[in-house]
């Protein structure tokens, strides 16, 4: 049949499968990583011998797993070109709300099925009033429901913190099923089920559809706006979680608990190659990415390093990754040389 | 008639900020007995929101490029520390050198952030963002962890914040010069025009041979040398300079100017609507205590002003356009 | 003195992977209206490029008065009065009327401060000589993209430009703003200018050219006197091959009515619209560009909610308040602008013609890629696309063949109407008469088609009916498309009486 159309009158067959290319495999950004990956843990062996033991690493993931819930979520954020900065907040103020539960003679297991509610309406907020109004960058409403949700938090407890809670509750944070950290088991699953929501279900596809073009995706008879609404609810919703695990770990609650960890979680997330200009990524590259950093952290702790070095190198690391596939395909033309050393503006 | 009615529509930004401000201090007039509008409580609220407002104008050049900098409380605080470091070692120095080395900082701290943006291509709220992460652990480093308290200033320095140039404290008149000079820089000069063409289309602004990497580049430059006045100016003020020094302040500046009506998409946005956006901040700031507010209810009642005008805004923007249509009588 | 103001010779210029020009001359003539003509792809708007600087040749020399000139950036010609009126307004929207025209050459003091007043009176000026009294202090974006093009026009004279490029100046004018295009086009000659211009139109060209260069290919193949070259010997040309009938429209007997629209309205865009529809019918939705014909179609398609007005599908209403509800009750519509709302550029043929009919490949929830990649090999096949594999983006595609994949993409979904808003606006000839053909088979295996267009002949030629919209509101319908006359569809476009 195909056959028949090429000779009818000159059009190509289109092929429907292809060949495995290696170079399209070698490529890949997550192999980038895997190498970043590979010189960290060359790097911490070699400094520390300590490090190579099952226990430690993982009661190091116990440390930065918290952030990783959030990851997730940030990452559909960032693909669909959008933004969340009030991850944090919500982590707060859900922490709060449960510890103020707890105090005011509520059991435990309801507080922290309120703290999930109150971290899901959070999410679902942001993205109503981005739904609704959609002149409306999210960069700007989640600037301003940041500094909202963290301000109830001090508001409800001033400077107060309430801990004390039941000894099941620090399970979440330092509990183990055998030798491995709760956390890491429900980071795995949560890992999991993200990748497939995003790898083989028609949500992650239309996910990416959106981060490339809303417009087409709405011609495309996609309900973008309920999309949208859902990613950013789940994205409170797993703040939420990530809430009831710190606290967990800290054994306490305060107003300014997290501050300054969405810009961590947005960090891994774009590290692990998901384009903050929408459409690009995969779940493999953040979880890679989360470990780079993470073991990083770890490893440079463990001899010692200045939380304020790693805080440098975690940085440099952020631009030099987002540099690279520019600097690839820039450096190839000449005029990337000359546009440092002459004055004329390079040509695109 | 019809040049008034001209005049309202090209600034009703600025036209219902005022509104919104006078409302605001008259309500608060009020509810304080007085205590608001008075000529001390007038040259305190200036003097507070003097560096949120020199910051402001920083920040809106970049947003009219349609970037973002989240590196500027780092910037500051690198600034701060590396200026007041060098006064500590050496009580003698000049405020006026202190000043022009913490601008230096800054403006090189800018100069990175402008070429990771400008020739790199990075994504400017993730190269500022991971450059906020080196500026400030640069900071620890410089400081060893340690404070530049106020024994360690000298009187001269500390002066700088406390004295006043022919009445006017001299962070307000720093500011008013910043504006003044803003204000001519962006609206008759060649090169502001040009921040506003990348702003409004990089590629056209190529083609009529514009330099965009240069505007690019220059624009996060001028940021990060503002970025370092109002470092050195904030430590002075503060008399205390530190690795947290204005931790998260970037998103102060950030909020006046989309008070301001900077759009965060580019190309648009005005110093006078800035000015105002800015003071409209440092009035609420300013007035909370007065009226009794928690200083805990503060930041949230910022954080939904912030939020209201944006979408009030937007609300006003779409009805503008619905009457238009309507107008169009089909 | 040469003969020619500009000449250019052999010039070669080489993206990455494609040769986007290949060895090309072209003479101009001083105080002539020189046509360029080409599909898309041949290598037009790189050659205006190379001409103003923004591109440098890998080879090739240029000629001004004679004299060889190398461009190294867009100010070097800028400076050698050289000027262009691109395809895509590349104004700023957000600044004054006065600004985009001096942008780059402003009017200052002495001191180096921008003298506002002077450009303000100057632009008021320049705009006064071409016969138009916009306010050089409005905002660009508040105008119309006819006025825009005037005040590019005003650029490119303040600029004392002697040579000026205009880029499918016409391509979103409406008959009358072409008119007056015609006409400062003509001053801008008689005034001594140069002119190349750019078009798809042949209208344009027999108007104003007397001289036409052909490209094919981003290969240069000949230039002749317009008067020299009929239509049919320069379609060929462009298409290197000759296309003996273009409107392959098949004989359809219609069955029952299909599709009816009442009283479709929305405020500010169109009001009381109404008409029907035949299965195997094919109605052409016609008028000026900004009567309302795709906002209509945007409110049938849910885009807008439409605010007043009823739908039926095969005699039954149906509620359409987004495009999941038009596609659900059957309803497909082709948008006009292909690279921003019908395709995603760095997308996958395959993952493009799927992405409105995902469920058709899922089971439970997981996509079936197999089944994906099979269906969209046979619908990209059935369109004749040209591709070597679904896997190829469709930004490596010709606008033709895009266009083709967004047809492939529509008849996936389970239709009973369809809607093609400009489907052959800025594809070259070949893929036009290709989707010609697929239109009369749709309307030939009983779909109801809507095609909206502006060109004449296509309307002429592929319509059972015409629907002509003037201002917002049905002008009229003419039921018999085979009897109708170009001077009566203007008439009822057109504002007369």
């Amino acid at each position: 049949m195909a056959e028949q159309v090429m000779k009818s009158d000159g059009t190509r067959i289109v092929a429907s499968e292809r060949g495995f290319s290696f170079k399209r495999f070698i490529l890949q950004w997550e192999w980038m990583l895997v190498l970043m990956l590979v010189i960290v843990n060359i790097i911490n062996i070699s400094f520390s011998p300590n490090y190579a033991n099952f226990t430690n690493v993982m009661n190091a993931m116990r440390d930065f797993l918290d952030k990783a819930i959030v990851v997730f979520p940030m990452a559909f954020v960032i693909m669909l070109g959008e933004i969340d900065i009030s991850v944090a907040s919500i982590m707060a103020l859900s922490s709060v709300i449960m510890g103020v539960c707890f105090k005011s003679g509520i059991p435990m297991g309801t507080a922290i099925i309120i703290a999930l509610l109150v971290g899901t309406a959070c999410g679902f907020i942001n993205g109503i009033i981005l739904v609704k109004f959609k002149q409306l960058s999210s960069m700007i409403v989640t600037l301003a429901t940041q500094i909202i949700f963290r301000g109830i938090a001090s508001i409800l407890l001033e400077t107060n913190s309430v801990g004390g809670f039941p000894s099941w509750f620090n399970q979440f944070g330092w509990g183990k099923v055998g030798s491995v950290p709760i956390i890491l088991i429900f980071c795995i699953v949560e890992g999991l089920f993200f990748a497939y929501l995003l790898h083989f279900t028609k949500f992650g596809r239309r996910t990416y559809a959106m981060g490339n073009s809303v417009t087409v995706s709405r011609f495309s008879g996609i309900k973008t706006d309920k999309i949208k609404l859902i990613i950013f609810t789940v994205t409170g919703l797993m703040s939420a979680v990530a809430a009831v695990f710190l606290a967990s770990k800290m054994g306490s609650v305060r107003p300014d608990v997290a501050k300054g960890y969405e810009l961590d979680i947005i960090a891994m997330v774009v590290l692990g190659g998901v384009s903050s200009a929408g459409g690009k990524g995969n779940i493999l590259g953040t979880v890679l990415s989360i470990l780079v950093i993470g073991l990083l952290r770890y490893g440079l702790g463990l001899i010692n390093v200045q939380s304020q070095i790693i805080m440098v190198i975690v940085g440099a690391l952020l631009i030099i990754a987002v540099a690279i596939p520019n600097l690839k395909s820039s450096i190839g033309r000449p005029e990337f040389l000359k546009s440092f050393i002459k004055k004329t503006p390079a040509k695109n | 008639m019809n040049n008034i009615k001209k005049f309202f529509f090209s600034n009703v930004r600025e036209l219902s900020l005022i509104l919104v401000i006078i409302f605001i201090s008259i309500f608060v007039q009020f509810r304080s007995g007085g205590n608001f509008l008075t000529s001390e409580n007038i040259r305190d609220l200036f003097t507070e929101s003097a560096i949120l407002a020199i910051l402001s104008v920083g920040m809106m050049m970049v947003i009219i490029t349609a970037g973002i900098d989240l590196s500027i409380g780092a910037v500051m605080a690198l600034a701060g520390m590396i200026g007041t470091t060098l006064l500590k070692n050496n009580q003698a120095l000049s405020p006026i050198i202190i000043i022009l080395v913490a601008i230096l900082v800054g403006t090189v701290c800018g100069m990175i952030n402008g070429v990771l943006v400008s020739r790199l291509r990075i994504l400017p709220i993730i190269a500022t963002l991971g450059m906020m992460n080196v500026f400030r652990g640069i900071t620890y480093i410089v400081s060893g962890g340690g404070w530049v308290l106020q024994n360690n200033m000298s009187q001269a320095f500390l002066g700088v914040a406390t004295g006043s140039i022919l009445g006017i404290n001299n962070l307000v008149a720093i500011a008013i010069l910043i504006y003044v000079i803003g204000y001519i820089f962006l609206n008759y000069t060649r090169t502001g025009r040009q921040i506003y063409a990348v702003g409004n289309s990089e590629e056209s602004a190529m083609v009529s041979g514009i330099k965009t990497k240069k505007i690019l580049w220059l624009s996060y430059t001028l940021m990060g040398a503002i970025a370092g006045l109002a470092g050195i100016l904030y430590v002075c003020k503060f008399a205390a300079a530190q690795g947290e020094t204005a931790v998260g302040y970037e998103m102060n500046v950030i909020a006046a100017c989309v008070l301001g009506g900077v759009s965060i998409s580019g190309g648009m946005g005005r110093v006078q609507g800035v000015l105002l956006g800015a003071l409209m901040l440092g009035i609420l700031n300013n007035a909370m205590p007065l009226i009794n507010v928690s200083v805990f209810w503060q930041e949230a009642v910022r954080g939904l002003i912030i939020l209201l005008s944006v979408i009030s805004n937007a609300i006003i923007q779409r009805n503008v356009e619905v009457k238009a249509l309507r107008r169009r009588n089909i | 003195m040469s003969e020619y103001i500009l000449e250019l010779r052999g010039i070669t210029k080489i993206f990455p992977g494609v040769k986007a020009l290949d060895n090309v001359h072209f003479q101009l003539k001083e105080g002539e209206i020189h046509a360029l003509m080409g599909e898309n792809g041949a290598g037009k708007s790189t050659f205006i490029k190379v001409i103003t600087g923004v591109h440098e040749p890998e080879e090739g020399e240029i000629f001004l008065n004679g004299k060889k000139v190398v461009f190294k950036n867009p100010k070097e010609a800028q400076k050698m009065s050289i000027a262009a009126i691109y395809q895509h307004g590349t104004a700023y929207q957000h600044l004054s009327v006065t600004e985009n025209i001096f942008m780059g050459h402003e009017e200052l003091y002495k001191t180096g401060i921008l003298n506002w007043k002077k450009m303000h009176a100057d632009a008021r000026k320049l705009l006064r000589e071409l016969g138009s009294d916009i306010d050089p202090k409005t905002n660009m974006g508040h105008l119309t993209v006819a006025e825009q093009q005037i005040v590019e026009i005003a650029k490119a004279i303040s600029t004392n430009a002697r040579i000026i490029i205009m880029d499918e100046p016409t391509a979103a004018l409406s008959k009358r703003e072409c008119e007056q295009l015609y006409k400062i086009t003509e001053k801008l000659r008689d005034d001594g200018c140069s002119i190349i211009f750019i078009s798809h139109r042949f209208e344009d060209m027999y108007r104003l050219a007397s001289r036409v260069t052909v490209f094919r290919d981003a290969k240069y193949i000949g230039t002749w006197g317009v008067n020299e070259i009929s239509n049919d010997v320069l379609i060929s040309k462009m298409v290197g091959r000759e296309i003996t009938q273009i409107y392959p429209k098949q004989k359809v007997d219609f069955g029952e009515e299909i599709f009816r629209v009442e009283g479709l309205s929305k405020v500010g865009y169109y009001k009381d619209v109404s008409f029907s529809l035949r299965k195997g019918e094919i109605l052409a939705m016609t008028g000026l560009v900004g009567a309302g014909r795709t906002e209509v179609c945007h409110g049938i398609f849910g885009i807008e909610t439409l605010d007043e007005g009823k739908i039926y599908l095969e005699g039954k209403e149906v509620k359409i308040k987004s495009p999941l509800d038009a596609m659900n009750a059957g309803i497909g519509y082709l948008p006009e602008d292909r690279q921003k709302q019908g395709l995603i550029l760095d997308w996958s043929i395959c993952d493009n013609i799927t992405l409105a009919t995902l469920e058709k490949f899922t089971k439970g929830t997981i996509i079936n890629r197999k089944k994906e990649r099979a269906k969209a090999k046979e619908l990209a096949e059935m369109v004749k696309t040209k591709a070597l594999s679904v896997f190829d983006k469709a930004n490596s595609l010709s606008g033709g063949n895009q266009q083709k994949i967004i047809v492939a993409k529509l008849l996936n979904s389970d239709l009973k109407v369809v809607i093609l808003d400009e489907p052959t606006k800025g594809v070259d000839v070949g893929a036009k008469a290709q989707i010609y053909e697929i239109m009369s088979k749709l309307a030939a295996q009983g779909y109801g088609v809507i095609m909206i267009s502006s060109e004449m002949p296509e309307v002429l030629g592929m319509a059972d009916t015409i629907l002509v919209m003037k201002e917002g509101r049905v002008s009229k319908i003419f039921e018999n498309a085979s009897e109708v006359t170009q001077e009566q569809i203007l008439e009822a476009a057109m504002n007369i009486g």
